[in-house]
């Protein structure tokens, strides 16, 4: 279980970074954590040419608390934020979502940018942020670009980066009053989910957003349960799952009886666990 | 090749790494380092696990090049280490190893472990050992192993 062979380049500015992986014409890769990339290298199931190391990049390690929102850098790993060395717009719940990742071992190298960036279909990362109504920062050829985290992710191993793009961080709104909640089932701790849920809502900020990933397709907000749960402090439990499974018929036409099960499972724990927060 | 300068076990070397070669390769074929152990080679079994920076990774998805002016430490680097002592009595104590195949691997999360929860339970001890793989031992010796040494090191420091 080996690599094949690659080039490998370190360099010292995004504009760089950018330079070579658009030189590379798709057969170059940016590494930062490489916890997945890696892996599927090792497998073989991706062929490189030339892995570009983002890693040290500083303007990818940035944190930054502007009151209203919050920045962090693509380069943050998993074990920063469960450990609460980032600035936390979430009150919480991003440190929840990142113990959950994997094993100590892997969080302590792999990002939330390689995992947004990666787009594995049953990834925490795009579910949390697109809940969390977060922005990502992209810098490419032309410059840098602002884009919605729930327009980033556009399916599995998809998403809206171009050739010699990459992702230099998120942007999360501090929101008042905020409650949140997320569940997940694996069938091993550790193992990406079969259904993964995360629930936000707060005082006077529009729908509450329920985003849900563990389908064969990317995380998405599922717009029928926000719409049935806003101004609503309690929840009929029927009427609750009779728009999970709406909004499932739209987004996973292809679960079967065991899939549906699980995602109305954890989308139901994760609007419980955020009301009696 | 690139011309990789990195510490060993306190050890400062620079050395030409083919960008291919993992850590985990580079300390056992290049360093002669082969108290790491290399299971599954896809970051699914842990037994390769060793610090960098201080924290636990998997040396089989770490790129040897990539660990330019960084502090490895291997599990032959932590014999004059005070907690590995301890943890290495309770291992054996314990019955935690029988073939020993993951024992360094869970040597290195333990202390990690420990570090991390100085009084770590039953279930804190399970989740945090998920993702180290042990086919001989059915993990219970393990587990009693890094309760009872985390006992011992946090009465030692109180």
């Amino acid at each position: 279980m080996k690599s094949a062979a690659f080039q490998y380049s370190r360099p010292e500015t995004v504009a760089e970074a950018v330079a070579l992986l658009t030189a590379a014409e798709g057969s170059a890769m940016p590494i930062s954590g490489g916890q997945s990339l890696l892996i599927l290298m090792a497998l073989r199931m991706t062929m490189i040419d030339r892995l570009v190391d983002i890693s040290r990049l500083p303007e990818l390690r940035e944190l930054r608390d502007d009151r209203s929102d919050v920045f962090i850098g693509a380069s943050t790993t998993h074990a920063m934020i469960e450990d609460g060395k980032i600035p936390d717009p979430s009150t919480g719940l991003m440190s929840r979502v990142a113990s959950r990742i994997a094993y100590r071992a892997i969080r302590n190298l792999g990002t939330i940018g390689g995992s947004m960036a990666l787009a594995d279909p049953s990834a925490d990362w795009p579910a949390c942020l697109i809940a969390l109504d977060a922005e990502v920062s992209i810098a490419g050829p032309d410059g840098q670009r602002w884009e919605k985290a729930e327009d980033f992710v556009s399916g599995a191993y998809e998403t809206i980066l171009l050739p010699g793009e990459i992702v230099l961080g998120f942007r999360i709104a501090r929101r008042q009053s905020m409650r949140w909640g997320t569940a997940k089932v694996s069938r091993k701790s550790g193992a990406f989910a079969d259904s993964m849920a995360v629930f936000v809502e707060a005082a006077g900020d529009g729908l509450p957003r329920a985003a849900l990933t563990g389908t064969t397709s990317h995380a998405r907000i599922l717009p029928r349960v926000g719409k049935y749960a806003q101004n609503r402090s309690i929840l009929d439990p029927g009427d609750l799952r009779a728009a999970i499974l709406d909004d499932l018929a739209e987004i996973v036409p292809d679960a079967d009886a065991y899939q549906l099960r699980c995602h109305v499972a954890t989308v139901s724990r994760a609007i419980t666990d955020a009301r009696a927060s | 090749m690139t011309v990789t300068h990195l510490t060993i076990n306190g050890e400062t070397i620079s050395q030409d790494i083919n960008p291919r070669e993992s850590l985990a390769d580079f300390l056992r074929e290049r360093r002669n380092l082969t108290g790491t152990h290399l299971g599954c080679e896809h970051g699914a079994c842990g037994a390769c696990t060793v610090s960098l920076d201080g924290m636990v990774v998997r040396s089989c998805v770490v790129l040897a090049v990539m660990c330019e002016g960084r502090k490895i430490e291997t599990i032959e680097g932590t014999r004059k280490s005070e907690p590995m002592d301890v943890i290495r009595r309770h291992f054996h104590e314990k019955h935690a190893l029988q073939c020993g195949f993951c024992t360094p691997g869970m040597l290195m999360m333990a202390r990690d472990i420990i570090a991390r929860y100085p009084e770590p339970s039953d279930s804190v001890i399970r989740s945090q050992l998920s993702g180290q793989i042990c086919r001989c031992t059915g993990y219970a010796g393990i587990i009693a192993a890094i309760e009872s040494a985390a006992r011992e090191i946090r009465d030692a420091v109180e």
